[in-house]
């Protein structure tokens, strides 16, 4: 089983803890064998230590410690916002975070609609089966 | 005394206190929209220690430029006669222990402070009573800081009814509510009735006045009929909400109540 995403610089990573808890930063630098210095366009540069820090698979060219500009730049260009978006971890994350925000009503309407999706899905299935047995 | 009169021209020009224009006469309370706001004529350096000694302090208050304008001493009122109090008698009777007077208490009561998420036309979720877990809309605060809800009555069963605060989850939904005049509801209309206590009937004549009394007057079914009319009008232009006001609150396996968003 080898690794596949490695600590290099240009690796965005999701922050797992913290006051900065499910941003995507950049690795600009490595500091030592457990930080990493990092960044993001809403961010001040700063250190994190790697146990914060969960590697994502989306990597970009950057070179060492880049200027703000430069590595916003970068992420323009590299279009880690939607792939992050269109990847099945970062849907995953946007669904967890309208699940936690929806509204007594909001819960009660996705009520109603699963009970008519279920109730189509059983529809459809009532008339396979039927087809099937006659 | 006399040296005091030379100092004044050369120096003081420069330094005008406010106090030489200002009338005597005038009060705070006579013109204070006239008033700018008046700085602090000594700033603190650290708390506790001014940036000007006292007798620069004396200066800049203008102290001296008063006194000569009324020639050399501060100008003073006269005492005013005091209204010469009724001789007071000795009282006839002294307490053998002193006795405690209660402390003053100024407070004012009012209603419950009301939550700012508690709007008219909020949905709240009832927590305890026979409607438990009913949704009903919120219509009013009144006096004594109870909460005026209403189901309305053909959707849930609740009719107009006084809710405590304190027994209610705000939740973020809101019904218009601005065609219904909540205005005649009060306190008193929910009042219990006083009964005349007959005593001179007992048992049967008892039963049969219980009775009749159970029944809703008509004027109250009435008012919860016009009020809910409005309401169930600007509920039903919203999808689902009827039906949502029409079902009950209940905690289901894995809600955390302290994660849920209302």
């Amino acid at each position: 089983m080898p690794f596949k995403r490695y600590v290099e610089i240009g690796r965005i990573a999701l922050v797992n803890y913290g006051k900065d808890y499910g941003k995507l930063v950049v690795i600009v630098d490595v500091i030592d064998q457990n930080r990493a210095l990092v960044d993001a366009p809403d961010m001040v540069r700063g250190q994190m230590n790697f146990k914060r820090l969960t590697l994502t698979d989306i990597k970009i060219d950057i070179k060492r410690v880049p200027n703000k500009k430069t590595l916003i730049a970068a992420l323009e260009a590299a279009d880690v916002k939607n792939k992050w978006e269109s990847s099945s971890w970062g849907r995953k994350l946007i669904v967890q975070k309208k699940r936690a925000s929806l509204n007594d009503f909001d819960r009660f309407k996705i009520m109603l609609a699963k009970i008519k999706k279920a109730g189509v899905v059983r529809q459809e299935l009532a008339k396979l089966k039927k087809e099937t047995t006659a | 005394m006399l040296g005091l009169g030379q100092r004044f021209p050369p120096f003081h020009t420069a330094f005008e206190p406010a106090a030489l224009h200002r009338s005597y006469t005038t009060t705070e309370s006579m013109a204070p929209k006239d008033r700018k706001p008046h700085v602090c004529r000594n700033p603190d350096l650290i708390r506790g220690v001014g940036k000007y000694s006292r007798s620069k302090m004396y200066h800049k208050r203008g102290l001296w430029a008063i006194k000569a304008k009324n020639g050399g001493a501060f100008p003073k009122h006269e005492k005013k006669a005091a209204a010469a109090a009724p001789a007071e008698k000795p009282p006839k009777f002294y307490p053998a222990d002193d006795v405690k007077k209660p402390l003053v208490n100024k407070r004012k009561a009012r209603p419950t402070k009301l939550r700012a998420s508690i709007t008219p036309g909020t949905v709240l979720i009832i927590l305890a009573g026979r409607f438990k877990g009913k949704r009903v809309v919120f219509l009013k605060q009144l006096s004594s800081g109870l909460l005026l809800v209403t189901g309305p009555f053909k959707v849930n069963g609740v009719p107009l009814r006084r809710v405590n605060q304190s027994y209610v989850i705000a939740t973020s939904t809101k019904v218009d509510v601005s065609g219904v005049s909540v205005e005649k509801f009060d306190d008193k209309y929910f009042g219990k009735k006083v009964e005349k206590k007959k005593k001179k009937g007992e048992g049967e004549f008892f039963e049969a006045e219980k009775e009749e009394k159970n029944t809703l007057p008509h004027d109250k079914k009435d008012d919860q009929k016009t009020v809910d009319a409005a309401l169930i009008a600007s509920i039903e232009a919203v999808p689902d909400l009827k039906s949502y006001l029409g079902a009950r609150f209940s905690l289901k396996s894995g809600m955390k109540p302290h994660e849920l968003v209302f």
